[in-house]
């Protein structure tokens, strides 16, 4: 067990350091987030809720980022991993593909700190944004619970999208909606009931919601268990695709080619 | 027990053609394979680009699933026990593409070390160790994408040997190093065998396979054409000697006469910086320098030598019969 924690937080630690020494990447999970919040300030400055919605709207913002890091990163990874010809060598160790692969969709995960960080202190800085929290401990609680969750979220389109010939484009696809129907800019009320499925699946829906509740009031115990029975079920579904994925790469010799 | 089996191995790949009406093309990399590699035995893989080395390498390390046949690693089935096969075996792909280009080197290593569970109160001094038999002590510390292409290289090799393995998939190591660094990995390569490691090595340099090699499998489109020590193999397929001579412009004509000369085994022509040196390999019961010497009347003729069979003389008669 001592061994599988070690693995994986070497394995973190590892990833985090690759993808913080990619000014690219962190430049994006920090700058855009930014314009995010600060719309979102606008709009909600005229509204009912300055203060509260605010901080509101800035949590909102940074959930985007961390989502929006999970999909490029974790989506487009193993391809990546392929064009830098490292897949040959990560598919070739001991452990099982899983527990390489998680620890680098979580750290795509955890990059999205920067956008929380971000969007709070710039709202701090410019908004003089209120940041004392109704419930401090939940909060950072619901926070690495989301990143969490994300990242096993992250394990399932890795695995996935390396399956697809046009994954790009499905990413790119699937960046505005997820933020739309996982409540980060809108409240879900005012979504058709229909979405309201696809709500429930996905990970950043709770995890904004346990975040938010923890910030502003509420009870954060429901959706951060949410958060975790739905890593469980995006594990559970890595699992599989992962190893299906990997016995195709090997059958059909795509490790190597870029 | 050998230490490495295969068992009449064969890969096929499946490439698609075509844009608009995509044909699926198979080609045949490897067409049944066999081979024994003993414990502590460096042996040696040689033949054409394409004649299936990466490919049968890829399949003994775990990274391709056979066609058909089988292959077992310290009697663990490469397919059935790929985990078990992992945990014991290293590997290095010549050439600088694989290394994490954002971080330093001994991040790099560090890394693999725990993925190949070398234990943690180790790791350092194994890190330390192996930096300093490749010799990229003092620039561990910089990011990879600095490196030169022979020190991504050196990388490598030292990636491939923290958990310290038993047997060793060397493909094309020493491609692309300067000639010192080619010579150091070869000294490096021959204390591995002499700690007990078994090893298996592919090269296109024939005087690197002739110099480490105790036995040595030629593989030509994808079948083993030949198989010995590099002595059997120079006095089986090259039991005569070579005529070389300097020549500046020879005709395509001659070379063919040459060729169907009695006692002729084969001829082959290199390009040198100012004049070509034609090679003809002859049977050992003949003498043959006269003859050779007589088509080439009206060739302005330089340098004659003669000499011993070298493995390279060996391999391009073997590759070029077939
Ligand atoms: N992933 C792949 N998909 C399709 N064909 C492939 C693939 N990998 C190799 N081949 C083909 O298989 C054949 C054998 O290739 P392989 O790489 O094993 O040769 P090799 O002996 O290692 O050559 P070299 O000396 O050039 O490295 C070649 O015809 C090659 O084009
Ligand atoms: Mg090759």
């Amino acid at each position: 067990m001592s061994q599988a924690f070690r693995l994986f937080w070497t394995g973190w630690v590892f990833n985090v350091k690759n993808l913080t020494m990619s000014g690219f990447f962190i430049l994006n999970a920090t700058i855009s987030p930014i314009f995010f919040a600060t719309i979102a300030h606008y709009m909600f400055a005229s509204g009912a809720r300055p203060g509260s919605g605010l901080v509101y709207a800035s949590l909102g913002a940074g959930m985007m980022g961390i989502w929006s890091s999970v999909l490029f990163g974790s989506g487009g990874l193993i391809q990546w991993q392929r064009w830098q010809g490292t897949l040959e060598y990560v598919i070739g160790v001991p452990p099982r593909l899983i527990v390489v692969v998680l620890p680098m969709t979580v750290a795509t995960a955890s990059i999205g700190l920067y956008s929380i960080a971000s969007t709070l202190l710039w709202g701090r800085i410019i908004f003089g944004l209120p940041l004392d929290f109704v419930h401090p401990a939940w909060f950072v609680v619901a926070l690495v619970g989301s990143i969490v969750s994300l990242g096993l979220l992250g394990l399932v389109l890795s695995s996935t999208f390396v399956l697809l010939r046009n994954a790009n484009s499905l990413s790119n696809l699937l960046e505005y909606p997820v933020w739309l129907v996982t409540g980060l800019l809108i409240s879900l009320s005012l979504l058709p009931g229909w979405t309201r499925p696809i709500s429930w699946v996905l990970a950043p829906t709770w995890g904004i919601r346990g975040i938010r509740y923890a910030a502003l009031g509420g009870d954060p115990v429901f959706p951060i268990v949410m958060c975790a029975a739905l890593g469980l079920i995006y594990l559970a579904i890595g699992h599989y695709t992962l190893g299906y994925f990997e016995v195709r790469a090997r059958k059909s010799a795509t490790l190597a080619l870029r | 027990m050998a230490v490495v089996e295969a068992h009449d191995l064969r890969r096929v790949y499946k490439t698609h053609t075509g844009t608009i009406r995509r044909r699926v093309k198979e080609i045949e990399a490897v067409r049944g394979v066999s081979f024994a590699i003993d414990k502590g035995e460096l042996f040696g893989l040689l033949g054409p680009n394409g004649a299936g080395k990466t490919t049968t390498i890829k399949m003994l390390i775990t990274l391709l699933i056979p066609t058909a046949g089988t292959a077992n690693v310290l009697g663990f089935d490469v397919v059935k026990d790929p985990r078990e096969v992992r945990k014991r075996i290293g590997y290095v792909f010549g050439g600088e593409r694989g290394v994490y280009e954002r971080l330093s080197g001994y991040d790099n290593l560090r890394y693999f070390a725990e993925l190949y569970g070398v234990p943690p109160k180790v790791q350092k001094a194994r890190i330390e160790e192996l930096l300093e038999l490749v010799g990229l002590k003092g620039r561990e510390h910089e990011r990879t994408e600095g490196y030169s292409r022979g020190m991504k290289q050196r990388l490598h090799v030292a990636r491939g040997l923290l958990h310290d393995p038993e047997v060793v998939f060397l493909d094309e190591p020493t491609i692309g190093l300067d000639p010192v660094g080619a010579r150091e990995l070869r000294a490096t390569i021959g204390t591995l065998t002499s700690a007990g490691k078994t090893i298996l090595l592919t090269t296109h340099y024939m005087f690197e396979a002739d110099a480490l090699c105790d036995r040595i499998a030629v593989i030509s489109q994808g079948e083993i054409v030949a198989e010995g020590t590099p002595a059997q193999l120079k006095s089986r397929v090259a039991s005569g000697a070579v005529t070389e001579v300097e020549v500046f412009g020879i005709p395509d004509e001659t070379v063919e006469r040459l060729r169907s000369l009695e006692g002729v085994m084969s001829v082959w022509v290199e390009e040198r910086e100012q004049a070509q040196v034609l090679s003809v390999q002859t049977r050992a019961d003949v003498q043959l320098t006269a003859a050779i010497l007589g088509h080439l009347n009206g060739s302005n003729v330089g340098r004659v030598s003669h000499r011993e069979p070298t493995l390279e003389d060996a391999y391009v008669a073997l590759v070029e019969g077939e």
